[in-house]
């Protein structure tokens, strides 16, 4: 039993699946809708795989007009719509309903235009995060934002999510190197917004459209900033015996004025759990930073000199700069084994709230305390430049209880987060995980403009309805638009 | 003079609102009359009279830092804390807002006090556009209250943030037509402790243009891209070290080339003429600002010349300058795509400062600003309705 319920499926719409089904394979070709239960199954869940439901049919298009034409039925008959990328969403983002129609993004595989003058690569959004850099490598450009699962999510995904990663701290997160996007309306009206230019006429749609979790419309194709690649980039490892010294280290790097390109965060639970998966090397001690800085040969050298000087005032029991790139790969071989390596020590639930930078060193002892009150392992490995933690609650989810135990523990870390000035999210999103704890960070007509949104772009609530806001909350509010027509 | 709320008149008190919960009370009231209202920050950075309103409003009480958090990089404010202060404030910990807002009192010859919120509202954002970003993109978060006299927040104060839709990005650079703001969360960034610029004299727009994409292509970190009568200027900005390894290296990237170095001061005080387009602010002609893709910049400025008057570029090309007396049509009719905003009336009497977005664009547009402010009444007759 879990603790996140999801709507019934609507009756009236299971009735009609023969229907639905038959007009969705009229209007799109043969291979493009999946309506046999062994197909259909592969898209029950995403990253959040505890909670799982196969919808009735899910539909592969491969055009912005096989988009439109997909959601046009889907808003005639009425059918929810659960837009879906690479089905990486840890927050249930892409979690089907069995009365719902998953539209997804990853036969959209075309990269359309590269322009190198004007810095922009556009694609159609099904191609994976990684693989746009990949193209981009001849041209020497790379596509900046780079979270954690660039090797299979989308495009479509990360525009969802607004997604970040480990580089983030100099480059930003998807929604600052965004410039433009194809976007499908929920009636099937195709719409776009921005482009190559720095800016647009009227408001700023595209900021609105970032992170809406699939609930305005979907994306079909992106107009994406590049950036020139760095000469060169070294990281430099520090540990230290202290977590609250390590966040110490955090805040003073960017006090400084230095502006590195990552810091990365690992604790002794993760630090085991990754020594004994990867042999990576790292030191025996309660905490190690990555910190990673770009630039030729001797901006590097004179910024790791800068760094290892701030690190040298908090005594570090290690400090180990690369002096090349196979250094530079043993020290972040352990970071990026770090997920793996979790998952060999059981089941996890992977967290992702934001603090103030400052309040890091508070957060980390305050979820020491909580791990002991729930009797529950944490690990932490994080983004600490900009304060996005990612604590892993290890469980076993064959013992009773215990998935419960490790949500409420969960939804106490996010509360905590809100509590010393953070947020329920820092790049996941909100999906169903944390859906019924937004009323923790906003009061109730924070969350009914957002709804009025909504409405204005889906007035049916058809594109991911049970998603982000409490379901009571959208329930009601959908019931008291009803009655008011 | 470039307040002119033809029909304006000021609040029955005469008070500005000096809390959310005044303004708000404010706001219920000026509904339940269907009296609208025209919002003013400093009164510097809008030629407001295409707004027909029954109150001036003025965020002026509204006004102080909350919060500034060097070790993290943010700085809270209430919405009508002035520039200067906010700028003050900032330097004495050698940090700035990095999307350089420009001072637009010297272009439009108006004299208030410029404030943040009003930097919130326009999406203000300097030459460092091209590296860093607009102000949309530094903004953490926001308060506001909405025109049916809802206090709201969204964001936070953190740089990583996807809970729930971004209406900062909605609220910043809409002209305070969907709310007026009362508190904004802005990333700082450390000043370069070295700048220098490289000018190359004696250029046309097609060469400054070329030269500006090949130089954004390396990875020299060019925070400044711009043209005018006949040179083009690159700022390079950083570490010691890196400024001097930098311009080396893009010195010989363009080897055949004459250029002259201007260091530190007179590249920060180049740069903020730049910033300020303040070689249009001698003239009284109507001036625009306009957004193209860059390569597109030569041939626009060519066909805006022709029109009479003259032009400047910046954003590497990204954004042209003109200034000259074509009607707003000619000047839209001119540009290959991308949008033209009026910023300085100069004498012209058209209404339209925005240029309109394309038809779905504007609907979705018009759909937000019915749902911030079902009774139409935050400064009716701006961005088109």
């Amino acid at each position: 039993m879990s603790t996140i319920s999801m709507p019934d499926p609507d009756k009236a719409i299971l009735a009609r699946a023969p229907d639905i089904i038959a007009a969705l394979r009229a209007a799109l070709p043969a291979d493009a809708v999946l309506a046999d239960p062994a197909e259909t199954c592969a898209y029950e869940c995403d990253g959040l795989t505890a909670y799982r439901c196969p919808p009735l049919a899910v539909v592969l298009p491969r055009t912005t007009a096989e988009v439109a034409a997909a959601l046009r039925i889907c808003h005639q008959y009425g059918v929810p719509v659960i837009p879906r990328g690479a089905g990486t969403s840890l927050a249930g983002g892409a979690l089907p309903t069995a009365d719902s129609v998953v539209i997804g993004t990853m036969r959209l595989r075309d990269f359309l235009e590269i322009d190198t003058a004007n810095r922009f690569i556009r694609v159609q959004t099904g191609v994976t995060n990684l693989s746009v850099s990949a193209e981009l490598e001849p041209h020497g450009f790379f596509y900046a934002p780079d979270p954690s699962s660039q090797l299979a999510c989308t495009i479509a995904g990360n525009i969802a999510m607004n997604s970040g990663g480990a580089h983030c701290l100099k480059y930003g997160v998807t929604t600052n190197n965004l410039m433009g996007v194809r976007m499908v309306l929920v009636t099937g009206e195709i719409v776009d917004v921005g482009g190559p230019e720095f800016g647009m006429a009227g408001l700023d749609l595209l900021g609105l459209i970032c992170g809406s979790e699939g609930q305005l419309a979907i994306v079909t194709e992106a107009t994406l900033r590049i950036v020139p690649k760095p000469e060169g980039a070294r990281p430099m490892l520090i540990g230290f015996d202290s977590a609250e010294v390590a966040g110490e280290c955090v805040a003073r790097i960017i006090r400084s004025g230095l502006l590195p390109v990552a810091i990365e965060y690992m604790d002794d639970v993760c630090l085991r759990a990754v020594e004994s998966f990867a042999k990576a090397g790292y030191p025996d001690c309660a905490a190690v930073l990555i910190v990673e800085v770009e630039g030729a040969a001797e901006e590097i050298t004179d910024q790791i000199e800068r760094i290892r000087s701030i690190a040298a005032e908090l005594n570090p029991v290690e400090f180990r700069s690369s002096r090349n790139a196979g250094e530079a790969m043993a020290i972040w071989k352990g970071r990026k084994a770090a997920f793996g390596a979790m998952g060999r020590l059981g089941d996890y639930l992977c967290l992702d709230g934001t603090v103030p930078v400052s309040k890091l060193p508070y957060t980390l002892k305050r979820i020491g305390e909580l791990s002991q009150q729930y009797g529950l392992e944490v690990a932490n490995v994080f983004h600490a430049g900009d304060g996005n933690m990612h604590p892993l609650i290890l469980f076993n989810a064959n013992a009773p209880g215990e998935l419960e135990r490790a949500e409420a523990f969960g939804n106490d870390i996010l509360r905590l987060c809100v509590d010393v000035g953070g947020c329920l999210s820092g790049e996941h999103g909100i999906g169903i995980e944390k859906r019924d704890l937004m009323t923790k960070q906003f009061a109730e007509d924070d969350l009914a403009i957002q709804m009025e949104i909504k409405d204005a772009f889906d007035p049916a609530w058809l594109l991911n309805p049970a998603k982000v806001f409490p379901l009571e909350m959208s329930r009601r509010h959908c019931d008291r638009r009803v009655a008011s027509r | 003079m470039s307040w002119d709320c033809k029909t304006a008149v000021q609040q029955a008190s005469g008070v500005p609102p000096a809390t959310e919960n005044e303004l708000a009370t404010f706001i219920v009231d000026c509904r339940s009359r269907s009296e609208s209202l025209c919002i003013a920050g400093g009164r510097t950075r809008l030629e407001a009279n295409t707004i027909r309103a029954h109150h001036q409003l003025s965020t002026a009480a509204l006004s102080g830092v909350i919060e500034y958090e060097p070790g993290e990089l943010t700085i809270i404010a209430r919405a009508g804390t002035p520039m200067a202060e906010i700028e003050a404030l900032l330097s004495t910990r050698g940090q700035q807002l990095a999307f350089e807002p420009m001072d637009s009192r010297s272009l439009l010859g108006s004299s208030g006090s410029s404030t943040i919120g009003g930097v919130v509202a326009t999406n203000a954002s300097g030459p460092r556009r091209v590296i860093a970003g607009a102000c949309r993109d530094h903004l953490l978060g926001v308060r506001f209250v909405d025109g049916a006299g809802r206090i709201l927040k969204s964001g936070g104060r953190v740089m990583k943030n996807v809970t729930g839709l971004d209406l900062g990005k909605l609220l910043c650079g809409s002209y305070g037509t969907l709310g007026i703001l009362t508190e904004v969360a802005l990333k700082t960034l450390p000043v370069a402790p070295c700048q220098e610029t490289i000018a190359f004299h004696d250029v046309n727009a097609i060469e400054a243009v070329e030269l500006f994409a090949k130089a954004l292509a390396t990875p020299f970190e060019v925070s400044g891209a711009a043209f005018h009568a006949r040179t083009a200027w690159l700022r390079l900005e950083g570490l010691e070290r890196q400024v001097s390894y930098r311009r080396d290296r893009i010195q010989a990237l363009f080897s055949g080339r004459q250029t002259e170095i201007l260091l530190e001061d007179k590249s920060r005080l180049l740069w903020r003429k730049l910033r300020d387009a303040e070689h249009f602010s001698s003239l009284d002609s109507p001036l625009w600002r306009i957004l193209v893709k860059p390569s597109d910049a030569p041939v626009t400025m060519a066909a805006l010349e022709s029109l009479g008057g003259s032009a400047s570029i910046d954003w590497g090309g990204g954004l042209i300058w003109y200034a000259g007396h074509a009607d707003s049509g000619r000047v839209r009719a001119a540009l290959p795509a991308g949008h033209a905003t009026l910023v300085r009336r100069g004498g012209l009497v058209a209404s339209d400062m925005f240029q309109p977005a394309s038809a779905p664009v504007a609907a979705l547009s018009l759909a937000m600003r019915r749902t911030f402010d079902p009774a139409g009444i935050l400064n009716p007759g701006l961005m088109g309705a």
